[in-house]
């Protein structure tokens, strides 16, 4: 230990007031600010030794810690016989044992002026997720460069991942200077090839430091080795940059609201973080997407109201009116309140091994707000080492596309460049509730301004008319070998007994041809079911009463078809058998072979069925048979929408 | 940068506190039945403190649970018992009925103590009640695997944790969704060090264990650690013999396995001073770290502890 004290550079002194003055320091500190950066790079640029460094410097790390290091440098060590700073910084065993960086490691330093957490971000392609991850709460990127190789693909790819989540504090550090004998020239050619790069991409500022992580040189204090740079050292311009909150109060109000706070009669507030902008009592106030406004009252806390908060607080306001706001709301300043829409251009960094399945349904959330949303196929996806645009169909785990989405209910939305907390959101994967992507809204799109239908001189009405009927869906809906097709087959006969005009979709007419394409992955019962609602809906505009028998396991899929068609003309029939019946009847023998695991993906065994929540009609094919079940369909059809034939 | 803006700029313990109310809301807004776990720590004490602020005037509307071990300091289980009162809020102390049933202790025990009474005894409370999300104070900066841990993190209906397949968090949003009989651990002071700690009680003049100010208190040295004798149930040695001795905590767990340092420090600002100019970090009091290598806590995790 005492070896390394020898060899490292004056250690970087945090306050002599700690020893002399304890009262004094802990008031400076107290005002201090925070800064929070990430460091990337590929695997050999220094980034660990860096923080390491950094950590060291800012006496960060104990005694005890540093003896575990030297233990662990001379066991697993890349260094030889030297301290691995990287050893401090890569937290879990199997970074260790690989002498890679996996995951996001948070690492906590102070100086005199400011509170750093600084997140190591991994450096392969492979882990592009967990760069954007650690990178999306940053004020600042330090992208590393070797000296000796100068701006690499990875180099490249950083900074567009840093460009792209925001970060407008960048820092290109040209590391090991060491190495290269601390050479100007070396240094120089270096930011050149950055500064055209950078350009390129829309990056208009970046400082650049020459610095040797492993040696100390640049990083607290100047170093006499690099007598021809005369800009600040790394420590001196972290202490001094600008950090987002102090950007975003400037901007207008945002406050989107978390959590309702009624502890009784007297009291409404609404709770949550201000993500733009400033709020005093008295000011006007609008509350989206409702639109309705009111004035601030109060901003409560524990220790007495406030006469005002800025972004980044946690806050609780009180309306001078009682009008609607609850969770997921935004309220907003009167006069410049974002838009609402549904349908969007948008970023999404694909996050999750399974790619993105366009037209099915996730859940998006958004600040406070959470929606169902669906993600159309990619316009394109972008090659994050030569950054052009390339044609595909989805997106897999870290791949970064443009694509177009649309929401179930209106969003309270910004552009991602003007405001990070109403521009960016993520989705979630229904089923397994995993994280699947994040996103940053672009702007909305109008379609429905844009795309004008073709207006058909025999409306669907006519078409309905003209067959004394009102047209319709009914979408049969339930496990395997439940009784679908053989109640859906009932009902049929029943209507075209009364003169009913109907068609029968099932799994054998439709798959033998209009889908012989699509196989059982997910990706393609969605298809399936997509293809049929499609088709469904085309019969309906011809006037017939359709009739659909098919497991569509997924809620999202139905509720799909359901908005596809106009108001009260889906009609969810649920075959209500439970699994056990459906299997002890198994008619197809089809639940013996995913039993023995012949069959994948079979639905009620390996794959889940979601039931429907408040389905138009139920049958419990326990306790009705299919007899008097198609009769009860039949009679609530046409009762209900045509009583008088 | 201009005055105007430079006040506006908030400090990084406003930032933090923030951020920890925040993170609160959001877990009672979207968790059914939250609890906040209270070990009546110096970390707890924060927690508590932003969970009453994050809900003013409303009391914090989850309960504490103590995950008691029957073998913290005397002076624990009095503030414990003095804060519930205070906060408003339910307190639930939950013994694990088998460690008390084996008498399990740390003394005979060793690392089946901790195991039993706190690995287990959590799991089984978060049972027992029914709980799907549970705030922690644990804090990035203490151990090497907890730097990774995500500020909501998701356990298994058997309460794992898997390092390798946690969700990125990206911006402030957190999904906490989950399959019914799966639980999340949340964080909220994860980006909290030390210091902050330390620094925001001493400006919110929050009420800790006396135990963290130095004092004249009964003490054995084995193994290089220094144990206070806090009742008759330690079993002294053939000639051991408790000696007077000025210590104080920097962490407080079970009495026989936390280690005191010698310390004069009696007032905040003199604790923190110690803090800020000692050589050791804030876990090496701590036996549990020192099992199975450097990955000791990360293990623990995966099975389940805190």
């Amino acid at each position: 230990m005492t070896d390394l004290i020898a060899k490292a550079d004056p250690v970087y002194v945090t306050d002599a007031l700690i020893a002399d003055d304890i009262d004094a320091y802990l008031d400076s500190h107290q005002h201090k600010t925070m800064l929070r950066f990430i460091t990337c790079g590929s695997v050999d640029d220094g980034k660990s030794t860096l923080i390491g460094r950094l950590l060291y410097d800012s006496k960060m790390i104990f005694e005890d810690q540093l003896a575990a290091l030297e233990s662990d440098s001379r066991r697993v060590g890349t260094q030889g016989q030297e301290i691995d700073f990287a050893l401090l910084v890569d937290g879990l065993a199997a970074e260790r044992e690989q002498g890679i960086t996996i995951d996001v490691a948070y690492r906590f330093f102070n100086t005199e002026k400011r509170k750093f957490i600084v997140a190591d971000c991994p450096g392969h392609e492979q882990y592009t997720r967990n760069m954007i991850t650690g990178a999306s709460t940053a004020d600042l990127a330090v992208i590393l460069v070797d000296a000796r190789k100068g701006v690499l693909v990875q180099t490249r790819r950083h900074s567009y991942l840093t460009h792209l989540i925001g970060i407008r504090n960048i820092v290109l550090a040209v590391n090991k200077m060491d190495l290269v004998g601390y050479d100007q020239g070396a240094y120089e050619a270096i930011v050149r090839d950055y500064t055209e790069f950078a350009r390129s991409i829309g990056i208009e500022r970046f400082t650049a430091l020459p610095i040797s992580g492993f040696k100390g040189d640049n990083i607290t204090t100047r170093s006499a080795n690099t007598a021809w740079y005369r800009g600040p050292t790394l420590i001196e311009h972290l202490e001094t940059v600008e950090v987002n909150t102090a950007r975003d109060i400037d901007k207008p109000f945002r406050l989107p609201v978390q959590w309702v706070n009624r502890p009784n009669l007297d009291f409404r507030g609404f709770s949550g973080l201000i993500a733009a902008g400033t709020v005093k009592p008295g000011d006007a106030v609008r509350v989206l997407p409702s639109g309705k406004t009111s004035t601030v009252s109060r901003i409560v806390t524990m220790d007495g109201d406030l006469e005002g908060a800025v972004a980044g607080q946690s806050v609780t306001v009180c309306l001078a009116d009682e009008i609607d706001c609850s969770r997921g709301d935004v309220i907003a300043s009167a006069d410049a309140p974002p838009q609402a829409a549904n349908q969007f251009e948008s970023t999404l960094v694909w996050l999750s091994d399974e790619a993105l399945i366009p037209g099915r349904a996730y859940w998006l959330k958004l600040a406070t707000q959470t929606v169902s949303a669906t993600v159309q196929s990619p316009k394109y996806a972008v090659n994050v080492n030569t950054l052009e645009h390339v044609a595909v169909k989805t997106l897999d785990l870290n791949a970064i596309g443009v694509v177009e989405l649309t929401t179930d209910k209106r969003l309270v939305f910004e552009p991602y460049v003007d405001d990070r907390t109403l521009g960016g959101y993520i989705l979630i994967d229904k089923i397994t509730n995993a994280t699947v992507a994040a996103g940053m809204l672009h702007f909305s799109l109008r379609r429905a301004q844009n795309v004008h239908w073709q207006a058909l001189d025999v409306s669907r009405d006519a078409h309905a008319a003209l067959k004394g009927q009102k047209a319709s869906v009914l979408w049969f809906t339930g496990l395997s070998g439940s009784g679908k097709s053989t109640i859906a087959n009932l009902v049929e006969k029943k209507l075209h007994a009364m003169g009913k005009h109907t068609f029968l979709l099932d799994g054998d007419n439709v798959r033998h041809g209009l889908n012989k394409d699509l196989g059982f992955t997910e990706a393609d019962r969605i298809e399936n079911i997509r293809r049929v609602g499609e088709v469904a809906r085309l019969m309906t505009d011809a006037g017939l009463i359709v009739l659909t028998a098919f497991i569509s396991p997924f809620r999202a899929e139905r509720e799909m078809v359901r908005k596809l068609l106009p108001e009260g003309e889906f009609v969810e029939v649920f075959i209500d058998t439970p699994l056990e019946e459906a299997e002890r009847r198994d008619v197809k023998g089809l639940y013996k072979k995913a039993r023995a695991g012949q069959l994948r993906n079979f639905t009620g065994i390996d794959s889940p069925y979601e039931a429907p929540l408040s389905p138009e009609i139920r049958v419990d094919t326990t306790r009705e048979s299919p007899e008097d079940a198609a009769e009860r369909i039949v009679d609530r059809i046409l009762g209900h929408w045509m009583p008088t034939i | 940068m201009s005055d105007a803006v430079n006040r506006s700029t908030l400090t990084h313990l406003q930032r933090l506190e923030a951020e920890a109310i925040h993170i609160m809301r959001e877990v009672v807004a979207e968790a059914n039945n939250p609890v906040m776990l209270y070990s009546v720590g110096k970390d707890s004490a924060v927690m508590l403190h932003l969970a009453r602020l994050a809900f003013y005037p409303s009391p914090p509307p989850f309960p504490l649970l103590h995950v008691d071990t029957t073998w913290k300091f005397r002076e624990m289980y009095k503030l414990r018992n003095r804060m519930a009162t205070e906060s408003g809020m339910e307190l639930l102390v939950y013994q694990n009925p088998e460690a008390a049933a084996r008498g399990i202790n740390p003394f005979d025990h060793g690392a089946l103590h901790t195991d039993m009474w706190k690995t287990e005894g959590l799991k089984q409370a978060l049972d027992k009640w029914d709980f799907d999300a549970a705030f922690g104070g644990a804090r990035r900066d203490e151990e090497k695997s907890r730097a990774k841990e995500r500020i909501f993190s998701f356990r298994t209906a058997s309460h794992g944790w898997d390092p390798k397949n946690q969700r990125p968090e990206l911006w402030n949003l957190y999904n906490a969704r989950k399959a019914k009989g799966e639980s999340i651990r949340v964080f909220p002071i994860s980006n909290w060090t030390e210091l902050d700690i330390w620094q925001y009680i001493h400006l919110n003049a929050i009420p800790i264990v006396p135990l963290y100010f130095a004092d004249e208190r009964p003490t054995v040295e084995r193994d290089g650690m220094l144990l206070m004798v806090d009742d008759d149930r330690f079993p002294l040695l053939p000639g051991e013999e408790p000696v007077m001795r000025s210590i104080r905590f920097r962490t407080l767990g079970c009495y026989p396995l936390t280690g005191a340092v010698e310390s004069t420090a009696r007032t905040l600002p003199e604790v923190i001073q110690e803090t800020l100019l000692t050589t050791t970090s804030e876990r090496q009091g701590r036996a549990i770290d020192k099992d199975s290598g450097g990955a000791g806590m990360e293990i623990k995790k995966q099975q389940g502890y805190f």
